[in-house]
């Protein structure tokens, strides 16, 4: 068991340092560098020498990378290209309220979308399955700007029930981003209900279609009981991977509907940080999110083999 | 599901006219077909038909509401919507619609050789498809993007670069599943080379998962293509395309609501079409879509 969980993690850990390698020289072939872009017109002869030598960008490649790697795992990601401030204050206010927007759509979304999963599962193709499934499909393929652009003109414009825009600086505490936060949570929502409500609603499907649904059946077990004693619990269990794969899908998705509130999260800081060139904080934002994606989908992997005793054993059989 | 795995591999090539009308026989796959048909001969003749010029503005002719010679208004530089909602998806169409079939291509074929060959090779190619794909695609495309710049030759390897990359992950899962079949030792022991393999055996199996799956990248890829032009890294202005549209008429919306809703509808329109169609094909051909991950 130990081995397992140590191999795991080795696993996540190596995706990890792949995924900062991949950063790490995607932005080393980009034209330019942190200096070109903060000098901007004047990045020429001794002034960008200067700044070169300043910022230790003279060095090799692989001992800057290096370096920015062994500081990245002390928590240090560095300067900012434009401002000369520390990208780890920086990015933290954001990367706080990014994570309450995604926290707050998890908490309404996953209830939301296992209730409405069993459902549409448990009355396959009826009625209420029918609109369901298709309201589904609608939320999750179109694109979160043009839902968000729907609702704040409905619920904002016409109806006047919500702020569309988030006025609430960066830095304020929690709770100040109420009420405006909740239009993006209704977007974030949408789409993530519906990838969750499919993923439930096939798998509760396959397992009321199971052996030991029929047999607990034919023994006369109540239909509830076996709903929620027999089948459930082994429906729900893969739903815990689709959960920490759109936790990952948030932190991309999010980006656009940060822009589109105008919402002080990390989102929008990738966005303004590419526009502007500041790369140091680009690879900062890079790894933050990778690693937290390869953390979520670990903890998801480990949570499913942990709950299920067929996995465990089968997993340490074969080992 | 209906048709089991096993039905599946009995015949090489399910054949495209059967599989068409299974397609057509489902609502879902009726309404998306024809919605996708219809995007595709508009994007065709609407150069045509549109009548006026999409980049002629007129200061005396700003933001007006609906109206016989205006069906949709104008917009904030006076120029008519409807012709430009009919021309807005001519970009993202062509852009996508060769980028989905090359992304499909590689990272099947690659998926489909990885997965045949296994070992030590796949087990760090498999590395390298997680760590790219940790990264949000927006991130990924937006550096390349700002870099090369928006053109649709940057655009469309981009796409199929990126796109390709979840592909090789499905292709290979789908060939794992054919390999442990007998008719696939039943070659190996005939003595054929790996191509012959994967052209004569894997291919033909692992055909209708790619399909299935070339028309979700689809949909995908119009989502990012949309994206990037609403945040303003795509199609340059004055040509048409529906994200930027949303952008520049989102300021005005409270008094002129049509500037939104027509590329609005347009645009979801085109991708649910593919949706259902994706999804008829899916379940037409035995596969369970919902299984498949938001990547």
């Amino acid at each position: 068991m130990l081995r397992m969980l140590l191999r795991r993690l080795a696993l996540g850990a190596i995706t990890v340092a792949i995924v900062s390698i991949i950063i790490f020289s995607g932005v080393e072939l980009l034209p330019g560098d942190a200096c070109t872009a903060f000098l901007e017109r004047e990045a020429k002869g001794k002034l960008l020498e200067n700044c070169r030598e300043a910022q230790g960008l003279n060095r090799g490649p692989i001992e800057r990378y290096l370096d920015w790697a062994i500081s990245a795992v002390q928590g240090d990601l560095g300067v900012s290209a434009n401002g000369q401030k520390s990208i780890t204050e920086l990015v933290g206010n954001r990367l706080k309220n990014s994570l309450l927007l995604a926290a707050s759509s998890l908490a309404l979304g996953v209830p939301l979308a296992i209730f409405l999963g069993v459902i549409t599962g448990l009355w396959r193709d009826r009625p209420i399955d029918l609109t369901l499934s298709t309201l589904a499909i609608f939320a999750m393929t179109i694109p979160e700007f043009v839902s968000a652009t729907v609702l704040i003109l409905v619920f904002s414009v016409w109806l006047g029930w919500l702020p569309g825009i988030v006025l609430t600086p960066a830095h304020a505490p929690a709770i100040e981003f109420f009420p405006e936060i909740l239009l993006p949570v209704i977007v974030l929502t949408m789409v993530m209900t519906a990838h969750i409500l499919r993923m439930v609603r096939s798998s509760v499907i396959e397992v009321m279609a199971g052996d030991y649904v029929q047999m607990a059946t034919l023994k006369g077990v109540p239909y509830w009981r076996i709903v929620f004693r027999h089948a459930l619990p082994n429906a729900l269990l893969p739903a815990i991977n689709v959960v920490a794969l759109t936790v990952a899908w948030l932190l991309g998705g999010v980006v656009v509907i940060e822009v589109v509130f105008n919402y002080p999260g990390l989102g929008r800081m990738i966005i303004d940080s590419i526009s502007d060139r500041d790369l140091p904080v680009v690879q900062a934002i890079a790894l933050i999110v990778a690693t937290v994606y390869v953390g979520v989908n670990l903890s998801a992997d480990l949570l499913t083999m942990f709950a299920n005793p067929r996995l465990r054993t089968l997993y340490m059989r074969r080992k | 599901m209906t048709i089991t795995a096993g039905s599946r591999t009995q015949n090489r090539f399910t054949p495209i006219v059967q599989v068409l009308r299974d397609v057509v026989a489902r609502p879902s796959g009726a309404i998306g077909l024809t919605l996708v048909c219809l995007h595709l001969i508009l994007a065709l003749i609407s150069p045509m038909i549109v009548a006026y010029d999409y980049k002629a503005t007129n200061s005396s002719m700003m933001l007006t509401g609906p109206d016989a010679a205006h069906w949709l208004g104008t917009d904030h530089l006076g120029r008519d919507v409807f012709t430009r909602v009919l021309l807005g998806g001519r970009e993202a169409l062509l852009v996508t619609g060769v980028a989905t079939p090359i992304a499909v291509t590689w990272g099947g074929f690659l998926g489909i050789l990885f997965g045949l060959v296994g070992g030590r090779i796949d087990e760090v190619l498999m590395r390298f498809v997680d760590a790219f794909l940790s990264l949000p695609w927006i991130l990924k495309m937006l550096v390349l993007i700002v870099t090369f710049g928006t053109g649709v030759e940057v655009l469309i390897p981009t796409l199929a670069f990126f796109y390709g990359i979840p592909v090789i992950r499905i292709a290979r899962a789908a060939t794992h599943d054919v390999i442990a079949r007998d008719f696939v030792s039943a070659a190996r022991a005939r003595g054929h080379g790996r191509m012959t393999i994967i052209w004569r055996e894997l291919l033909p199996n692992v055909l209708d998962t790619l399909m299935v799956e070339g028309a979700m990248r689809w949909s995908w890829m119009l989502l990012a293509f949309s994206s990037l032009s609403f945040l303003g890294f795509g199609v340059s202005p004055p040509t048409p395309d529906w994200g930027l549209m949303i952008a520049d008429a989102r300021g005005f919306m409270s008094f002129a609501p049509w500037g939104v809703l027509g590329p609005v509808i347009a645009l979801s329109s085109l991708i649910i079409g593919i949706n259902l169609t994706a999804d008829a094909l899916a379940k037409a051909l035995g596969i369970d879509r919902a299984q498949k991950a938001p990547v």
